[in-house]
């Protein structure tokens, strides 16, 4: 009896032990990534003025060129259009989708933008080969139509399952009470949406808008399929150029593991990574804010 | 009447926005198809252009990252939901997890090649890709282990534990039985996002596809469908039929999704369903 008593307590015990070391080892990955991106990344300046790195657009590494700017402000521009088309859009469906929509409506609605994100993004980026450089070629008068435009309407339609499904959680998670007290002053539908419930989810619209962009900036296939890759400044809607994530996808095949050229791609993955977790810090100051309320 | 009308107008418009963004999906999932679905022939799999050994690099790659990433992930959501204290430590793993997650897939794509490919020179392989798509599918597990447990009321637990059973006794005996819908709809998800990875493949798996049919050996390349779509769209090589192969796959790609997707609601559906029938009886 004592024995198998002490099996059991050994049992549970280990498996406590286990529990907590994945946890720890989970905790261990991301800071190997920072670790070991990082050191790769900054070698470059080793070589490199940090100056030259961020304010020159001049990349060529043949002749020992490393200006970043134009990536840094391709990924930048598109992320932005992404934003400015997919974020009204999605925050219109998640209205519609916590206040508006009829049950049969939404019920048909909501799995259907969890399809949107389930769409692997070279898929994306196949759709906007075929159909949409056309579309912005027209729009912007560009004989190929890749570019900024191109990626922007991408990634718009990309961001929206995250707009819309975290928007409207922070809609629904309002209390009741708030739109009640704003009906029964007599305010129509649309102005209690505006003036009240809109702004006291704000703190989870913000999340939601910070974490596509998040989505936007790091995405890579899709955009890398639609931009043009060139490794020009990006200087109009409709002209070929290049971002952090296309430049890395081109170029990390043709150069040696290790040389200048090498790391400085590495350089732009970890600027890639320090926005990403720049912006998890955002996104719980964000949701701290608005647990305060 | 002002306030009536803006009412009528923003109702108006909120229903065309709702509309267009079902309609792009329309278009999407109708271009995609319309255009693929003509080349799903036997040909396509298995000619000398097939696709037979990709499909196939897609599910060994997706069930060998799970297999590395489940018992971790799992694990660390269970400790998440059920053993961590409030305190420093705990928030520390959880900001890890959150940033983890938002980790672009590019950037792992590159760590694992680092690791994989150059520190443990073992090139292009099926296990590297699949050891850094487990990275990916990590801090999602994490968070739907915890969700789901969380979810799991308190009550279950205070009884079991006031039987006297352990903690380890209650989680494999209650808890997870009961969260098991969750758990399943949560692997699903994790693995539909893993199915369709594609940055992280290219610099850890490679691009190149074994010539043995079904090659199981973790240290060969393994080019997974996406990649070859990502492949044949951006390098076309000459004298191929590059754009069909293209459509073809693309189309592939959203048929594993939708399946995917009617996989996610109907196995925890019947599964509560089991739940429900049995607590009555």
């Amino acid at each position: 009896m004592p024995q198998r008593k002490s099996w059991v307590y050994y049992n549970d015990r280990l498996s406590r032990y286990l529990f907590i070391s994945s946890a720890v080892l989970v905790s261990l990955i991301i800071l190997c990534i920072i670790w070991f991106v990082g050191m790769q990344g900054l070698s470059t300046f080793r070589e490199v003025s940090i100056i030259e790195f961020f304010t020159s657009s001049k990349w060529s590494p043949d002749s020992g060129k490393f200006g970043a700017l134009t990536f840094i402000a391709g990924s930048i521009g598109t992320t932005l259009i992404a934003i400015l088309l997919g974020g009204p859009l999605g925050l219109a469906g998640a209205v519609f989708l916590a206040e508006i929509a009829p049950p049969w409506v939404r019920a048909f609605m909501r799995p259907a933008t969890d399809l949107f994100a389930g769409i692997p993004s070279v898929v994306y980026g196949y759709v906007g080969i075929t159909v949409i450089v056309g579309l912005t070629g027209k729009l912007t008068n560009s004989p190929t139509g890749y570019g900024m435009l191109a990626a922007g309407i991408v990634l718009a339609i990309m961001i929206l399952p995250t707009v819309i499904s975290l928007s409207e959680d922070a809609l629904r998670s309002l209390p009741r009470t708030y739109k009640e007290a704003s009906l029964a002053l007599g305010a129509t539908r649309w102005q209690t949406i505006r003036r009240v419930l809109v702004p006291a989810a704000s703190p989870g619209i913000l999340t939601a808008i910070i974490l596509a962009m998040a989505r936007a900036i790091g995405e890579t296939m899709a955009v890398q399929m639609v931009i043009g890759n060139s490794p020009r400044f990006p200087d109009s809607l409709g002209s070929p150029t290049s971002t952090l994530t296309s430049n890395i996808v081109m170029e990390m095949g043709n150069t040696p593991f290790g040389s200048t050229w090498n790391n400085g791609l590495f350089m732009m993955a970890f600027i890639l990574l320090i926005i990403a977790l720049i912006m998890i810090i955002l996104v719980r100051t964000a949701s701290r804010k608005g647990a305060a309320r | 009447m002002k306030a009536h009308q803006a009412d009528r107008f923003a109702t108006i418009m909120l229903w065309i926005g709702s509309l267009a963004i079902v309609a792009i999906l329309i278009a999407f999932l109708t271009l995609i198809l319309g255009r693929g679905l003509p080349h799903l022939t036997s040909e396509f799999f298995n000619g000398p252009d097939g696709v037979r050994g990709q499909l196939f690099n897609s599910f060994y790659i997706l069930f060998l990252s799970l297999v590395l990433s489940l018992p971790v992930g799992l694990g660390a959501g269970i400790y998440m939901a059920e053993y961590a204290p409030k305190n420093k430590f705990t928030d520390l793993i959880r900001l890890s997890t959150e940033s983890l997650a938002s980790v672009p897939s590019i950037v792992f794509g590159l760590f694992g090649m680092i690791v994989f490919v150059n520190m443990f020179g073992l090139g292009f392989t099926i296990l590297g890709g699949s050891a850094t798509l487990a990275l990916l599918n990590l801090p999602i597990l994490v968070r739907v282990t915890e969700e789901s447990l969380r979810a799991v009321p308190r009550s279950y637990r205070e009884a079991s534990l006031a039987l006297g059973a352990t903690m380890w006794q209650t989680l494999r005996k209650v808890i997870l039985p009961t969260a098991l819908p969750g758990l399943i709809t949560g692997i699903t998800l994790v693995a539909g996002r893993a199915l369709g990875e594609t940055a992280i493949l290219i610099f850890t798996a490679g691009m190149n596809v074994s010539r043995i049919p079904f090659d199981v050996n973790p240290l060969a390349a393994g080019e997974t469908l996406a990649v070859h779509l990502f492949a044949v769209k951006s390098n076309p090589l000459p004298g191929t039929n590059a754009d069909q192969i293209a459509d073809g796959t693309a189309a592939l790609l959203i048929i594993m999704v939708i399946v995917f997707n009617i996989c996610l609601t109907l196995p925890s559906r019947w599964l509560q369903r089991r739940q429900l029938g049995r607590n009555k009886v």
